[in-house]
């Protein structure tokens, strides 16, 4: 069994589930796979109430889409019998995929947020047993107007704020919305995010951003990797500057901030959209501590030279006082950082590619 | 439907990746009406095991992409789908497909 101070790093790939755990972030134990053949885009991992719950969105191509869930830090995994996340039958929809599990605030106890493929938010309020279709978004007039990314159309960040009934949601592709009142309504909020692919660049919806986070300190404050472009919110995402200057590339899926520190956030750049590779082959974390003015890469501890892409959800950070730093590779490589991103080493390599990581301090 | 009843029956073959949620068996035994069809022994089978049920039809009630169901070794997609009737006696294959890499 873990000790208390055991950090357990959760990694999803195209063909199931491992798990990693290290009492000093330093040397990991992999076990695995769980669910083997079946894709894990989205990987959840809850401390909230001195109790671990582990979630796991499971995609099999052949059975379809659940969520699962492992209170003994991943033994063993049940699905919600009646519940999990299903559309009704006056919905005309079906679920296709989960792309992202977020547990909210640690004083809205037992209360996750999912977002899926087709477009659409789910939250539940019994620790993911039940999760309810969100209707403000689904029945959005704007929804006959979202697109697809390559990956499909889905709602693929979730972000409550812990200050109040603020909620952000991020679409591939629509942009970012944001609710006020916990989710009843949603408006967008893309202004100053560029839709270079569309012919008008600047519209109200239709961007690409490929995720969204929040600073930790200043709730207002808002980072975003988009499909080229990389921008700043301190209004709450009533609008956006670039702060991709001092980047290699604006393109890229990552986006993570600091648990603790605002203005700390960090990228994994690609060349471009049409590069899908490492600037130069050369795989860099990218660090600002100012808000997005300056930028400092590293690459301490990463390969000299690596050509697969980091995906949006396969990067994480865990809230450790000192926060480690996390992602995977769709060659199938995980590293990780105990000093902030400045220093990493292998946790694992030639896994399936790397969907999903999710890393925290876990109770023994 | 209970699966002892003396009415007409029929024998559902279960894929081993599903078996878990039929406490391990390969095949089960369903009671039918006279007019069932493919979609009326899918209600039977996912009678109490709805994760079962999930994982062979959508939450409209279309059958999954890659899911196959075969009567008597006809493919119900080649058929009247999930509308396809079934008689008494009949084994009812559930399979995957091949599909995936």
């Amino acid at each position: 069994m873990p000790t208390p101070a055991t950090t357990l790093l959760a990694i999803g790939t195209k063909k199931g589930l491992w798990l990693a755990s290290s009492t000093d972030r330093q040397e990991w134990t992999l076990s695995g796979p769980k669910f083997l053949m079946e894709e894990i885009p989205s990987v959840g991992i809850d401390t909230r109430g001195g109790r671990t719950r582990l979630f796991a969105g499971r995609m099999s191509w052949h059975f379809g889409p659940c969520i699962a869930h492992s209170d003994d830090l991943g033994e063993t995994w049940a699905e919600p019998r009646e519940g999990g996340i299903r559309f009704g039958a006056d919905d005309g929809a079906a679920l296709e995929r989960i792309w992202q599990i977020q547990p909210d605030a640690e004083d809205r106890p037992g209360v996750v947020w999912a977002g899926c493929q087709p477009i659409s938010v789910w939250r539940s309020t019994d620790h993911g047993e039940t999760f309810i279709l969100n209707r403000g978004l689904w029945d959005h007039p704007h929804r006959g107007e979202w697109g697809a990314g390559f990956g499909g159309a889905a709602a693929h960040t979730v972000l409550p704020s812990p200050a109040d009934d603020t909620v952000h949601v991020a679409m591939s592709t629509g942009g970012v919305y944001r609710s006020d009142d916990g989710g009843a309504s949603w408006e967008p909020r893309n202004k100053g995010i560029s839709a270079y692919f569309m012919p008008d660049p600047d519209p109200e919806f239709g961007q690409c951003v490929h995720k969204v986070a929040r600073d930790a300190v200043d709730p207002d404050r808002l980072f975003a990797q988009n499909h080229h472009g990389v921008y700043a919110s301190t209004d709450r995402g009533d609008s956006w500057q670039s702060i991709a200057e001092g980047l290699p590339a604006d393109f890229g899926f990552v986006m993570l901030t600091h648990p603790h520190r605002s203005g700390t956030a960090w990228v994994i750049p690609l060349k471009a959209d049409g590069e899908r590779i490492p600037p130069d082959g050369h795989l860099q974390v990218h660090r600002t501590d100012d808000g997005g003015a300056t930028w400092e890469g590293s690459g301490a501890g990463l390969p000299q030279a690596e050509y697969n892409a980091v995906l949006r959800d396969a990067a994480c950070v865990d809230t450790a006082e000192v926060p480690g730093v996390y992602f995977g590779t769709r060659g199938g490589s995980v590293y990780a950082s105990a000093d902030e991103g400045r220093t990493f080493q292998e946790v694992a390599s030639h896994l399936p590619d790397v969907l999903s990581v999710r890393a925290a301090v876990v109770p023994g | 439907m209970p699966e002892t009843s003396p009415l007409p029956s029929v024998i559902v073959l279960i894929p081993t990746l599903l078996r878990q949620y039929v406490d391990g068996r390969s095949a089960i035994r369903l009671s039918i009406a006279d007019d069932a069809d493919v979609a009326s022994v899918l209600d039977g089978l996912g009678e109490g095991r709805p994760l079962l049920d999930q994982r062979i039809r959508e939450e409209t009630g279309v059958l999954r992409r890659y899911v196959n169901i075969y009567v008597d070794g006809e493919d119900v997609r080649r058929l009247d789908g999930l509308a396809t009737a079934v008689p008494a006696g009949a084994t009812i294959m559930i399979m995957q497909s091949v599909a995936g890499g």
